[in-house]
């Protein structure tokens, strides 16, 4: 059985006097026991949306969430938010992508690790800010016991994710989403953690959701690949597969556009045709359709199906790119 | 830390004696000099001249400057015109009604405000957060002296719930202390004087408190929603924290923050308001002075002791308030 | 292998395309604008506005009579402690001098205006000059600007206008008016300072100032133009505060001496007060009238800033 099974998630935004939004359109994937699992996308694909949905939080104003967040025989979208309090922190954790704006600036560190552990532990302040210190110093923070005193501001961006990451798998968590949490790092410190955060997944056994917009991470780090556009997945792969046969152009076009150390210098990047401004809206046809290099007639008119491929594998598309031009 | 506090009570001292300097060349700027404004233009030559000698304005300027400035560093500032006692005396009277008044009104505007910001925010966009804003913008919008005639109408003349002016019945047998009559009751436990100094005192602090409590609720509530929207709150919510938890622990302490800067600034309101209240009320505090030294004849000793007495509590009022910051937000802590 | 795409298809694409993207190039101060007329508060505090501005402008076409003609048949029923109401052809009945309150009321409306409008006018037009030499020149300039600001801001308002207007030799309307204005000089200077100081290490002026444009010209067309937003918003407010704070000048008697002048501070802050226990409709109508109308200033001014702010966008 797997640890979450996300079905059908769809996500609307409703603001007052606006259109509909739907940010998230019918998304499904699951997680197996110990695995990692990709979102990539390009920003405005819904990845974010889809991880803070399965989190429960999003505000409930404006936003309607539907469909079904499966956490082992839970669905998470029907227990009562006063409930989900209590497997948020400590069945699933999470890190997001500001290290700075998403600590407390005004409350020491050590009370900000040691919160979490009071909460669903049962531990008292000081027995959570001895294990507060244990796990600064099993994410590599240098000093943990004058860390614990420290504000956020007085620590680098490096350190200040290493923190959150304490927080987040404070509980030991079965599930860890990880919402883009390197973008805002030096590109050294961005290895630092990645490594660090396979680490900690590989020892401890947690399943990992890695939202992310950048292929390298998904190549070190992932075992399925989910990737998202316009708010729909529309190609699932093992990590091997979907590098080595990318079948959705979409999926074909950022492998192509990552640069790469082996073709001739001076050959141009691969860019993809404009932007997601671009986009017309699924039930009348691929979203992607307008920016594809396989555009053809039976892409438009009505919504295009995801097909299971092998594997577990699957594709939404109609005329997608054959396996033999592959990178 | 000791270094930024030196620094800004220099910064102060030189703001305050710029200000008495202004006010001093202002005066001596006006036609006639500060004789004419005393005396009235039909004074005859003698006792104009008589006067000039007396207070020293036939001496050059910057001898005159010299000896204001001596005076103002001991504290020294003459005798007031309309009733001939040391300023220091009458200001020392009055003194203690005002600042009885002030912290009655300020305990009002932060006791209601905070809670009532905090849960307009929390409602946001239902009926008492919409109706919190009606009344709070009604209350910025009214001329305060008049809300006072409207609740000494309503509350004394009518349902004389309330007497309609003044700082303790005529007849209470109370003990002078410290001025502050309500603690006085208490002091001396008279506890009949300390209750009808209550009676007397909450109508003009529910007055004076209108315009800081309006503007304290709409702070906080502006405040109390833009923390809600901030990462580290998701952040606390992705923990599982309960609600109160994150209410007390991440939620406030960040929201008070732009508060505490308005409940400075929001003094220098009271002092102002205080002029307007103690003569709807008859309080017969500083404002009462005030209103009293520019009326007919100008009290100028008074009022210029006035002017630097507002001053000095208004800029030592803020930076109290900039030292408390360091205390709440350690982003601002001198290391 | 790709067949080629028809052209009704093609068609089609750019339709739906079309249909679900925005106009491109929407122009911050049109999204604003847009974003205004949407926005409640905005509508009432416009349309308070407007017709206290149509009331001004129009008085003598609205007005019944004159407003310093003083009625026989009022000043007749005139005693100490009975002021006639409502009687034929006076609807609000007389002021304490025999003359017609509505039609004192409905020229008030013309004072009021030219009261707060000029207070606001003056103190924002030096505070902006003041504000923008500081910004743009800065060292000793900047410096000695901004100590003469924390001296005027280091008496409260309302007290720094009393004091003011108490060392003025006399009091007369131009007091009141300059008074009230010399106190919003530091709120204008400071504001615009700040805000040209956040651009000069702005991008734009960054750029601007790469390519070469003369220093008078990127003060004049790129910074001070992004500074009079602000600089707006502060102006509608100031305008409420401005009449509240002639009015508490009135109240205290350092109003404006002239008996014939119909403003409301003046009427609500003298007679209204005076006469509050005798006829206390002398000081509920030119009280409303100065909260409705620094409500509809103060509902504009934040409606402004909230579209204004880029966080409110979309």
């Amino acid at each position: 059985m797997p640890l979450l099974d996300v079905r059908d998630l769809s996500v609307t935004f409703e603001r007052r006097g606006t259109r509909p939004v739907r940010a998230v359109d019918g998304v499904s994937f699951t997680v197996e026991p110990g695995q990692t699992v990709g979102l990539v996308g390009e920003s405005g694909c819904g990845k974010s949306v889809t991880s803070l949905a399965i989190m429960g939080l999003l505000p409930r104003r404006g936003n309607k969430v539907t469909g079904e967040v499966r956490f082992e025989d839970t669905d998470l979208l029907t227990l009562r938010p006063k409930d989900l309090r209590d497997w948020r922190g400590r069945d699933i954790g999470m890190i997001f992508q500001d290290p700075l704006s998403s600590l407390n600036p005004v409350i020491p560190l050590g009370v900000q690790v040691a919160e979490v552990l009071e909460r669903h532990q049962g531990r008292t302040r000081q027995a959570a800010l001895r294990e507060a210190r244990e796990l600064l110093d099993a994410v590599g923070i240098p000093d943990p016991a004058r860390r614990l005193k420290e504000f956020p501001h007085q620590l680098s961006g490096g350190m200040r994710q290493r923190a959150l990451i304490a927080i987040a798998l404070a509980c030991k968590p079965r599930l860890l989403i990880a919402d883009e949490p390197t973008t805002a790092l030096d590109v050294t410190i961005q290895a630092q953690i990645l490594t660090l955060l396979k680490e900690l997944v590989d020892d401890s056994g947690t399943a990992l959701v890695m939202i992310t917009h950048d292929l390298g991470v998904v190549a070190g780090l992932c075992d399925t690949v989910n990737v998202l556009y316009a708010g729909k997945v529309v190609e699932r792969a093992y990590r091997h597969d979907l590098f080595a046969e990318p079948r959705h152009p979409y999926t074909h076009g950022l492998l192509q556009s990552v640069p790469r150390l082996d073709v001739d210098r001076g050959e141009r990047l691969h860019q993809i045709r404009g932007s997601v401004s671009d986009n017309i809206p699924w039930p009348e046809g691929c979203a992607f359709a307008p920016r594809c290099d396989r555009l053809v007639d039976d892409c438009i008119g009505e919504t295009v199906p995801l097909e299971p491929t092998f594997r577990g594998g699957a594709l939404r598309c109609t005329n997608p790119v054959p396996k033999e031009v592959a990178v | 830390m000791l270094r930024v506090i030196s620094r800004r009570l220099v910064q102060l001292v030189v703001t305050l004696l710029a200000l008495m300097t202004l006010v001093f060349f202002w005066l001596r700027s006006l036609p006639g000099g500060p004789v004419d404004a005393l005396l009235g233009e039909r004074a005859t030559p003698q006792t104009r001249e008589l006067l000039t000698r007396a207070l020293g304005y036939d001496q050059p300027i910057w001898v005159q400057y010299g000896r204001f400035l001596k005076n103002v560093v001991t504290g020294n500032f003459g005798n007031s015109i309309r009733t001939g006692e040391p300023v220091t005396e009458v200001i020392s009277r009055a003194f203690p009604a005002t600042v009885e008044l002030a912290v009655a009104a300020i305990i009002i505007a932060i006791g209601l405000g905070v809670p009532l910001g905090y849960l307009a925010a929390r409602h946001r966009g239902r009926l008492l957060d919409n109706a919190t804003i009606i009344v709070t913008l009604v209350g910025i919008s009214i001329p305060i002296f008049f809300l006072g005639y409207l609740l000494k109408d309503w509350l004394t003349q009518g349902l004389h719930l309330f007497p309609p002016s003044g700082r303790i019945s005529t007849g209470m047998d109370n003990t002078d202390v410290t001025g502050f009559f309500v603690l006085d009751g208490l002091l001396t436990r008279e506890l009949d004087a300390s209750a009808d100094a209550l009676w007397h005192l909450v109508l003009p602090a529910v007055t004076l408190a209108t315009i800081p409590l309006a503007i304290i609720i709409r702070i906080t509530r502006a405040s109390v929603l833009d923390v809600l929207d901030e990462d580290y709150i998701r952040t606390a919510d992705a923990k599982g924290l309960r609600n109160p938890t994150i209410r007390k622990r991440h939620v406030l302490r960040n929201a008070l923050l732009p508060v505490v800067t308005i409940i400075g600034l929001q003094t220098g309101a009271l002092l102002a308001g205080a002029v307007l209240t103690e003569k709807v009320y008859n309080w017969g505090g500083l404002g009462t002075l005030i209103t009293d030294s520019i009326g007919g004849s100008r009290d100028y000793p008074v009022l210029q002791a006035l002017i630097l007495l507002a001053a000095a509590v208004f800029v030592v009022v803020n930076l109290l308030v900039d030292l408390s910051y360091a205390v709440i937000d350690p982003r601002v802590r001198v290391r | 292998m790709t067949r080629a795409l028809s052209d009704h298809k093609r068609r089609r694409i750019d339709e739906l395309i079309a249909r679900t993207s925005e106009p491109g190039g929407v122009s911050l101060l049109r999204d604003a604008g847009r974003r205004l007329l949407r926005n409640p508060t905005a509508i009432v505090g416009g349309t308070i506005i407007l017709l206290f501005l149509v009331i001004a402008i129009f008085a003598p076409l609205v007005a019944p009579h004159d407003p310093i003609q003083r009625f026989p048949e009022l000043t007749q029923k005139l005693t100490v402690d009975s002021i006639p109401g409502a009687t034929a052809g006076h609807p609000l009945g007389s002021d304490p001098l025999g003359r017609d309150f509505a039609s004192r009321m409905i020229f008030g409306a013309r004072q009021t205006l030219f009261v707060g409008v000029l207070a606001t006018l003056i103190g924002l037009l030096i505070g902006v000059l003041l504000g923008a030499l500081a910004g743009a020149i800065g060292g000793w300039v900047d410096n000695l600007l901004m100590r003469l600001t924390d001296v005027m801001l280091a008496l409260p308002s309302l007290l720094l206008a009393i004091t003011l207007v108490a060392l003025a030799s006399r009091s007369t309307q131009w007091t009141v008016i300059i008074a009230v204005a010399i106190v919003n000089v530091p709120i204008f200077a400071r504001l615009l300072r700040g805000s040209m100081l956040a651009q000069r290490e702005s991008d734009h002026v960054l750029a601007a100032r790469a390519l070469g444009v003369k220093r008078r010209d990127i003060v004049l067309r790129h910074m001070l133009p992004n500074s009079l937003t602000a600089v707006i918003v502060q102006a509608t407010l100031t305008f409420a505060v401005a009449i509240l704070d002639a009015a508490a000048l009135s109240f205290l008697g350092l109003g404006d001496p002239d008996i014939n002048r119909a403003e409301w501070g003046l009427m609500l802050g003298v007679d209204g007060v005076r006469y509050f226990e005798v006829r206390p409709e002398l000081a509920y109508f030119p009280a409303l009238a100065i909260i409705l109308v620094a409500l509809g200033f103060t509902l504009l001014g934040e409606s402004i800033r909230e579209a204004l702010d880029p966080k409110n966008r979309r």
